[in-house]
């Protein structure tokens, strides 16, 4: 039943660190060219998957096949994957050009080939002129950029992620999630992305996993995970969201604030502004209606002075089709 | 133009250099007169009594010579003899035995150590401490006691034919670095232990999905994190092996002069302090030598050295 347009299937993987339960039977398959990214909060056992496919460690039970190979037959070293560290693990005592050669050198490629390869990966990652640099002379930015040559430098089948950007600051993050993207486009590398911020997620893969107590809670592609959240934790962990009763939900941008004047509905709602947020872009608003607290955000579409004050009875509308119905 | 240096400033305060020179005085000055009056007094006293010659007596006389160090090196009143150098040669032999044995026990013994539960880690290092509790002396009879002819070790060394029935295991040049190994393995031990806890195992892992073996990546990657460590450990266990002669002297059966003896001897019954100073300054002089190209050569390739 394998796949072969499957670069990574994983079936039924359990692990357990004593009492801890890492990953609980997951079953996942990731496509050859996918963006693929294991969203969650930390322990929620992404960096687990991600070091059971690299083979720095191995389920208690279930299957893996990397390009549809089982994974026990390849130990770590041999393995068509190649990972990107979230620390980095640059070499300390090695240039950046050794640091980057290592894995050809390793598979005993000749001198001329390492060269000319090394020398492409400088260029792909935009690292020229620090070859001759050590890891401690770098930026976190350069650090990240001599990770990434030293692994795609391999030609992996699939590239592992594992919070790659996470320690960098957030315009430099936002400049490299547009760099990696291209990177991966052009590559035509299946990427393996592992990171707990969901807008890098949503922002750069073809599909996620939300991750959660060592389960999937929810695997689909960028709009269909924001649109229709199966799980509360989903609905929650991806941007925010208002609960109702019953199980129900409504992210506070689909409301809509309107005078109080206007005729309502069931699908109306009579609110007091309890505080106004004004952000630029949007306004946010918290608003009561009983026992019910709204968190509603609002464009600021119109020039001039915007929307309501605090203190102000107000209509709140939620319309039926944005309200999300929730498994749990 | 005159140029002034702006005064320093501490904690906020501005001091002139008088009053920073004074507070520097008592911070570091118990420190300093500590190291010139224990070490560099006594040093300088030993160098310049290894360019004076003996008396008669055996007193010191204040005859400027170069003899001291012509004699060590084999050119002695009596012609070339190559004495000296050869004590020199076994000494330089024997400490270097004695770390490389260290390090090839020191380096599984800490991957060990470090892989053990917290709770076994302290106990490990306390085992291999222990050794020290006991006088050096006694720890040496006692390899005699049991390398004695009819000790089990003999006997079990005579049941497969390593010795003859009824002789005994020393003296003999393996029961000298047997018990040199014990004396300075924990020497060894300690500072490799210390950089193998804190080796980053990432950079294994790293290495390892990059393509590197086993072998590949402890030489890559686990190697050059605890070079800081070997060669603190070669260096504790170098110089005082360098010198050590009471184990040869007991392990050995007192038929070998070392260094070490060769200095006692010309400080006590020979009456000879200039020669001693001699041996000693040029015995301190070649290790510091040997040590300095070693860390010279850490360096260059990289890895930080301990000096």
């Amino acid at each position: 039943m394998s796949d072969s347009r499957a670069a990574i299937e994983i079936e039924n993987v359990s692990r357990r660190f004593g009492a801890i339960v890492a990953l609980d039977n997951v079953t996942l398959t990731v496509r050859q060219g996918e963006f693929f990214s294991l969203l969650g909060p930390s322990g929620c056992g992404k960096t687990t998957l991600l070091r059971i496919l690299a083979g720095h460690d191995t389920p208690d039970t279930g299957a893996v096949r990397i390009g549809g190979v089982d994974a026990r037959e390849i130990p770590a070293h041999k393995r068509p994957v190649n990972m990107v560290f979230q620390s980095y693990a640059l070499f300390p005592h090695m240039s950046v050009w050794d640091n980057i050669a290592f894995g050809l050198r390793m598979k005993k490629k000749p001198p001329d080939e390492i060269a000319e390869r090394v020398r492409r990966a400088l260029d792909i990652c935009e690292i020229e002129g620090l070859e001759q640099r050590r890891p401690a002379q770098l930026s976190g930015g350069q650090k990240q950029r001599v990770a990434l040559a030293r692994a795609i430098i391999n030609e992996p089948q699939v590239l592992l992620l594992d919070e790659p950007l996470g320690a960098l600051d957030l315009k430099l993050r936002k400049q490299l999630q547009v760099e990696l993207l291209e990177l991966q486009r052009r590559l035509k590398i299946t990427f393996i992305y592992v990171t707990h911020d969901q807008e890098e997620a949503l922002v750069m893969s073809d599909r996620i996993a939300v991750m959660n107590n060592g389960r999937i809670e929810q695997m689909d592609d960028a709009e269909a995970l924001y649109e229709h959240p199966r799980t509360r934790f989903v609905a929650q962990f991806l941007g925010s969201c208002n609960l109702l009763s019953h199980g129900r939900a409504i992210r506070p941008e689909k409301i809509t604030l309107l005078p109080p004047d206007t005729p309502t509905d069931e699908h109306h709602l009579r609110v007091r502004v309890e505080e106004v947020i004004y952000v630029g872009a949007e306004t946010h608003y918290l608003v009561r209606a009983g026992d019910q607290q709204l968190r509603v955000e609002v464009m600021n579409v119109k020039p001039g002075r915007q929307g309501f004050d605090v203190g102000q009875e107000v209509i709140a509308y939620l319309p039926p089709e944005a309200i999300l119905t929730l498994e749990d | 133009m005159r140029k002034t240096s702006p005064p320093e400033i501490c904690f906020g305060e501005r001091l002139s250099c008088r009053q920073q020179a004074i507070r520097s005085l008592f911070t570091s000055g118990p420190g300093i007169l500590w190291i010139v009056v224990f070490l560099l007094v006594p040093l300088a006293a030993i160098l310049v009594m290894s360019f004076l010659s003996r008396g008669e007596y055996g007193e010191v006389e204040r005859r400027f010579t170069w003899e001291n160090y012509q004699r060590f090196c084999g050119f002695g009143a009596l012609g070339f003899d190559p004495l000296y150098p050869l004590i020199l040669l076994r000494s330089l032999a024997l400490g270097a035995g004695t770390a490389l044995l260290t390090v090839l026990a020191a380096l599984p013994l800490s991957f060990f150590i470090a892989g053990l539960p917290a709770r076994w880690k302290n106990v490990a290092l306390t085992l291999v401490i222990i050794p020290f509790w006991t006088n050096l002396l006694i720890r040496t009879y006692a390899w005699q006691i049991i390398l004695a002819p009819d000790g089990w070790l003999a006997r079990l060394a005579a049941a497969i034919g390593l010795v003859g029935a009824g002789q005994p295991l020393y003296p003999s040049i393996g029961a000298v670095y047997l018990g040199m190994f014990c004396d300075y393995l924990p020497f060894m031990v300690l500072p490799v232990y210390a950089s193998v806890e804190k080796i980053d195992w990432t950079l294994a892992e790293a290495a390892a999905d990059l393509g590197a073996n086993a072998a590949q990546t402890f030489r890559h990657a686990l190697l050059p994190q605890i070079v800081p460590g070997l060669v603190a450990g070669i260096i504790l266990v170098f110089i005082p092996a360098t010198g050590q002669f009471v184990i040869p002297d007991l392990l050995g059966g007192a038929k070998t002069v070392m260094l070490g003896n060769a200095v006692a001897q010309q400080f006590g019954a020979s009456r000879d302090w200039p020669f001693g100073s001699a041996i000693a300054v040029l015995a301190m002089g070649l290790v510091m030598l040997g040590l300095w190209v070693y860390a010279r050569l850490a360096a260059k390739r990289g890895e930080e050295a301990v000096l």
